[in-house]
């Protein structure tokens, strides 16, 4: 555990060490401030890591940012090359035989000019490789994944021995992991059954409760957007889907499909309904948690923005102090939705493996 | 829109990083903590009762006590009555008696004085008796002379007499 830590932790500083400076040429300072862009570039996954953006005394608009590993998997070739190589989407990078060009965080295959042909709506129609890039959104993960880690084996380290009342970490740690014991999986599930669902449930919610938390920082190596990423959420969603259905009991699938004591044609339709009702449940916890995470990150990157689209210091204050507001709202949707994740995950499957009681 | 299209290669990440998670922290972490706040929960429980129980011993032993100093208390009291009882008998015997042993002496010392005195008396009388009879003699013999001569030997008859 603490090698992989270190061997991480080293790479961090390889990476940051040879961080670009890159000069955005299309970037002049005069070009107008596009909140719109700003927020889409912020919530959307990225190959590089940005640290800090600055005009120098030079008039040049400097980008500091991590480069990431790109990993790309084109006509069963695997590519393997940092992303500072494209350089912002300024270079074409050449790997074998293929073009690569980097477009809006988007990897596309181009020809050798780098050319992209448009669509009427303005996006680009050439073709992706398969993406298994190690994204700013994955090195987030990891980043969350090595401190939920640490956090619950140094606390779980404690526990050896004698019973003893909670000391430091644990008596944050337990609390917290006996309200998911209690009042997400107890509440909903038999108690005899929740010792094989638990795991699942306390990791889902403190994943999705810490990286919330992570999306919040400002700064490097926070903000991503990653819970509120539909490909995270909806694999999540996935698991709980999987989760419901592999456990699901005879009483469950007879309620699906043949409900008892209801007349038969209505058992019919009903099964239609409830069969849906098996993907639409893990459907909307999808999208409520990828809907009202993004929705905190777009309130808040807004609401700054505000300064820079009316230009003026004057509405500073306002903006900060509304940031504020919303920086602590936001505080308890993290926590909130990652309760409604794990307590409706929990609710199905308590609903899958409760005993039939008609 | 971008925003809602799943993109493969962070679901692929996310899938091995979460299920990795999942794994090391249901071995490392969720089950040493779900087992060991179970068997501290089991401890407390089965303390409590433990020490609902002594303490239910602990009243009982306390009544137990209570009522044996009770009746320690109330055997005390009764012995200390019958002593004090027994104590006021004797007592009470005891001056009976010294005042029966002190009338009995009284009236023995009275007795002997009452014979002592009779005696006494007995002895002055006959004494008294031989006196008179000297001194009538002595009277008698002086007759016949002076009456200042008698007058002086009854003053010296007198004188002579000693009444011890």
């Amino acid at each position: 555990m603490r090698q992989i830590l270190q061997v991480f932790l080293f790479s961090l500083v390889l990476s940051v060490c040879q961080y670009t400076l890159a000069e955005d040429s299309s970037n002049k300072h005069e070009k107008e401030f596009d909140p719109l862009e700003m927020i889409s570039h912020h919530i959307s996954d990225s190959h590089d890591w940005h640290i800090i953006s600055y005009t120098n005394k030079a008039d040049e608009h400097v980008n500091i940012s991590m480069p990431l590993p790109v990993i790309l998997l084109h006509n069963g070739k695997l590519h393997f090359f940092m992303s500072s190589e494209f350089e912002h989407g300024n270079a074409i990078v050449q790997k074998g035989d293929a073009y690569f060009k980097l477009y809006h965080n988007k990897i596309y295959l181009t020809n050798a000019n780098g050319d992209l042909e448009f669509d009427a709506e303005n996006h680009p129609k050439n073709e992706h490789p398969f993406d298994l890039s190690i994204t700013r959104n994955v090195g987030s993960m990891w980043l969350s994944v090595i401190l939920i880690l640490f956090l619950f084996i140094s606390a779980a380290k404690k526990y050896k021995g004698e019973p003893q009342t909670p000391k430091g970490l644990q008596s944050i740690i337990e609390p917290l992991v006996l309200f998911v014991r209690d009042d997400i999986a107890l509440s909903q599930i038999d108690k005899h059954k929740i010792d094989k669902f638990l795991p699942y449930l306390l990791t889902v919610f403190f994943f999705i409760w810490i990286n919330n938390l992570i999306g919040l920082i400002p700064i490097f190596p926070g903000g991503s957007n990653l819970t509120g990423n539909i490909s995270v959420t909806m694999l999540l969603a996935l698991i709980t889907l999987f989760i419901t259905n592999v456990n699901g009991n005879k009483g469950y699938w007879k309620h699906i499909f043949w409900m008892p004591g209801i007349p038969v044609p209505i058992r019919a339709f009903l099964a239609i309904i409830e069969f849906i009702g098996i993907f639409t449940k893990p459907f909307a916890l999808m999208i409520r948690l990828m809907a009202n995470i993004t929705a905190g990150h777009i309130i808040i990157l807004s609401l700054f923005s505000l300064i820079f689209v009316l230009k003026s210091v004057v509405i500073a204050p306002v903006s900060i102090l509304m940031g504020l507001m919303m920086f602590m709202l936001e505080l308890l949707v993290a926590a909130l939705q990652a309760y409604i994740f794990t307590l409706l995950s929990a609710l199905f499957i308590g609903m899958a493996v409760q005993e039939d009681e008609h | 829109m971008g925003l809602l299209t799943p993109d493969p290669g962070l679901v692929i990440w996310t899938f091995f990083t979460f299920l990795l998670v999942l794994f090391i922290l249901k071995k490392y972490a969720w089950k040493p903590i779900l087992h060991a706040v179970k068997v501290r929960e089991e401890t407390i429980q089965f303390s409590l009762e433990a020490a609902a129980k002594a303490k239910k011993e602990v009243e009982k032993l306390e009544q137990t006590k209570t009522e044996m100093i009770n009746e320690a208390k109330a055997e005390r009291d009764v012995l200390i009555k019958e002593a004090r009882e027994i104590k006021q008998g004797i007592l009470e015997e005891a001056k009976s008696k010294a005042q029966e042993e002190a009338n009995k002496i009284l009236e023995n010392a009275r007795v002997l004085i009452e014979r002592e005195k009779n005696e006494a008396v007995q002895d002055l009388k006959s004494k008294v008796a031989a006196l008179s009879v000297d001194i009538a003699g002595k009277l008698l013999e002086q007759e016949l002379e002076t009456t200042d001569k008698q007058k002086a030997i009854i003053d010296s008859a007198l004188k002579e007499v000693n009444f011890n």
